[in-house]
């Protein structure tokens, strides 16, 4: 019964929507608006096949390739920085400087210097979304309570152990926040990079679409973009309830109180 | 303000209750005063655990500096239970956080053992007011109480022993799987209490634990300390704000003056070993004690108007 319920909340929107869209295509035709049922049969002839495995399984890896790395980077980064003081104060100018450059600006000159290949896009992916969670991880690792941290220290509590059970838990919340943030610009940013001096790929697909007028492909190119989004959020959403499954606890009882 | 108090008579009043043997040797140059501790140490009394000597400590701000703690010493026995308390704002958490080694003292020292405190000591652990922020909540209960066992590298059955027999003595045998935050404020403390207990310390300071309990879990805790330190046999320094508190859990009461601090007055609490709630608090000396407690407080928050 409460599958049910929670179905009907999670599909009752979309439905809805499909309908209103259904009911517009009735009444009216526009060229840019294509019925839903010639969209659902453009989106299995385009997707369900070598394009498949030609453009959406390359553009996924090198996405996930990015985020993993924007991740690594961001998290022991941020663990670092945030935990020396004058590192911090040294860096958080260069910082702020670099994170305010729009990455797409830099795709001809990363194309110059790394080529236009994987890499090169992987690099694009990176330097948009490491930014949230390194900055994110900077924040929670400064904001580690004192009076856990003093704590910690009574106990002898330090080095490597400090940073396992005290620093990495505490900055936890900020740290997911942070990744959650890069997952919607690495997907931007995966579509960008792909949409210079490009040959296959999601982006670049989806421009090729635009350009020669295939407007039911085009429109079901970008809803493969949100599909991914949702997936991701999904699967974020998955892990964040178990990691911080504490935080969540914890926050229910303060807001009890 | 406060940082412009002068050089009035607090120090002597500071010293008008005690031995002569106590008093730091306010003569010593700062140069020769680590070889004359040492000398000291020698042939101090083997019966003392915690020594704190001339402890000055100096807030540099930019709005100038603040003496909180003027000029500090005394001596613990070991096993003795002894509460430190004191007017608000008499530096009682900034002792405290120089006995743990957790800051250092502008001037004078700590001794531990005999052994100068530089760091945070490990045969110490201490208590804070603030039990919701000092047990980590990503961590069930028993995680909490095993992590500073843990970080010691004992085997697992031994920290299992340790933390079970930690718990059954806070009398919260069958709650180690719960997170913190699913348990009461006294409880949490309680847990804060085991995993100071666990630790075996020698030493165990207490920096205003039941300060944000209500009064009834107030007194199950006063009870519960009592009791853990007669099983264990562990030095207790209380520190309180509460007189009655204080009367009722010490051996001894340390009376602290208003900032800039110094003892005021080493009280002897000669009630009986064996306390109780509703009949220590109703005995005759009891009443006297805490009123004379009172008295002194009241007249180190006069001296504290009169300096400012």
């Amino acid at each position: 019964m409460r599958l049910v319920k929670n179905l009907g909340y999670a599909l009752g929107l979309p439905v809805l929507l499909i309908l209103l869209w259904w009911g517009y295509t009735l009444v009216s035709s526009n060229f840019y608006v294509p019925e839903p049922g010639e969209f659902v049969t453009t989106f299995a002839d385009v997707w369900f096949g070598e394009r498949f495995f030609d453009d959406v399984l390359p553009s996924i890896g090198r996405l996930l390739a990015g985020l993993v790395l924007s991740i690594l980077l961001g998290v022991v980064a941020g663990l670092v920085i945030g935990s020396v003081r004058w590192l911090r104060s040294l860096l958080e100018p260069v910082l702020e400087f670099f994170r305010a450059i729009p990455p797409p600006v830099l795709v001809p000159v990363l194309m110059l210097l790394i080529g236009v290949n994987d890499q090169m896009k992987v690099v694009v992916i990176v330097l948009g979304s490491v930014w949230p969670v390194l900055l994110n991880t900077i924040e929670g690792v400064r904001s580690v309570d004192p009076v856990m941290t003093e704590t910690a220290r009574s106990y002898g509590i330090d080095g490597w152990s400090r940073f396992v059970h005290l620093v990495i838990p505490a900055a936890g919340p900020q740290m997911m926040a942070g990744i959650r943030q890069a997952l919607s610009i690495g997907l931007i940013l995966m579509v960008i990079s792909e949409m210079f001096a490009s040959s296959s790929g999601l982006g670049f697909t989806i421009v090729q679409f635009q350009r020669s007028f295939a407007i039911p492909e085009m429109w079901s190119g970008i809803a493969v973009l949100g599909l991914i989004g949702v997936v991701l959020s999904f699967v974020f959403q998955r892990v964040e309830r178990k990691v911080l499954a504490w935080y969540r606890g914890l926050k229910e009882v303060e807001n009890a109180g | 303000m406060q940082a412009e108090t002068g050089s009035s008579a607090v120090g002597g009043h500071g010293g008008a209750d005690r031995p002569a043997t106590d008093r730091p040797a306010t003569d010593r140059s700062a140069a020769g005063a680590e070889g004359a501790a040492k000398d000291r140490d020698k042939d101090r009394d083997k019966d003392v655990l915690l020594s704190v000597r001339g402890l000055q400590k100096i807030y540099s701000s930019e709005h100038g500096d603040v003496e909180a703690v003027r000029n500090l010493t005394f001596d613990l026995r070991r096993g003795e239970l002894a509460c430190l308390v004191g007017p608000s704002g008499s530096g009682k958490t900034t002792l405290l956080k120089c006995i743990s080694g957790l800051m250092a003292p502008t001037s004078g020292e700590v001794l531990l053992g005999g052994r100068r405190v530089t760091g945070p000591p490990k045969d110490m652990a201490v208590v804070f007011q603030e039990y919701g922020r000092s047990l980590f909540p990503w961590m069930t209960v028993r995680e909490n109480v095993e992590l500073p066992l843990k970080n010691a590298k004992l085997p697992r059955n031994e920290r299992k022993r340790l933390a079970d027999e930690a718990l059954a003595a806070v009398d919260l045998p069958h709650a180690d799987k719960k997170y913190p935050w699913q348990l009461s404020g006294g409880m949490q403390q309680r847990v804060a209490i085991a995993r100071a207990v666990a630790y075996q310390p020698k030493i165990l300071l207490m920096d205003e634990p039941f300060a944000a309990v209500d009064a009834q879990t107030r007194a199950d805790l006063e009870d519960l300390i009592r009791d853990v330190w007669h099983r264990m046999g562990v030095t207790v320094l209380f520190v309180t704000h509460d007189i009655d508190e204080s009367v009722y859990l010490g051996e001894r009461v340390i009376i602290l003056s208003s900032s800039p601090t110094v003892v005021q007055e080493d009280l002897r609490i000669d009630l009986p070993d064996e306390r109780d709630q509703l009949t220590t608090r109703g005995l005759p000396r009891f009443t006297e004690l805490r009123g004379h407690v009172y008295e002194e407080i009241q007249r180190a928050k006069r001296e504290a108007g009169t300096r400012v």
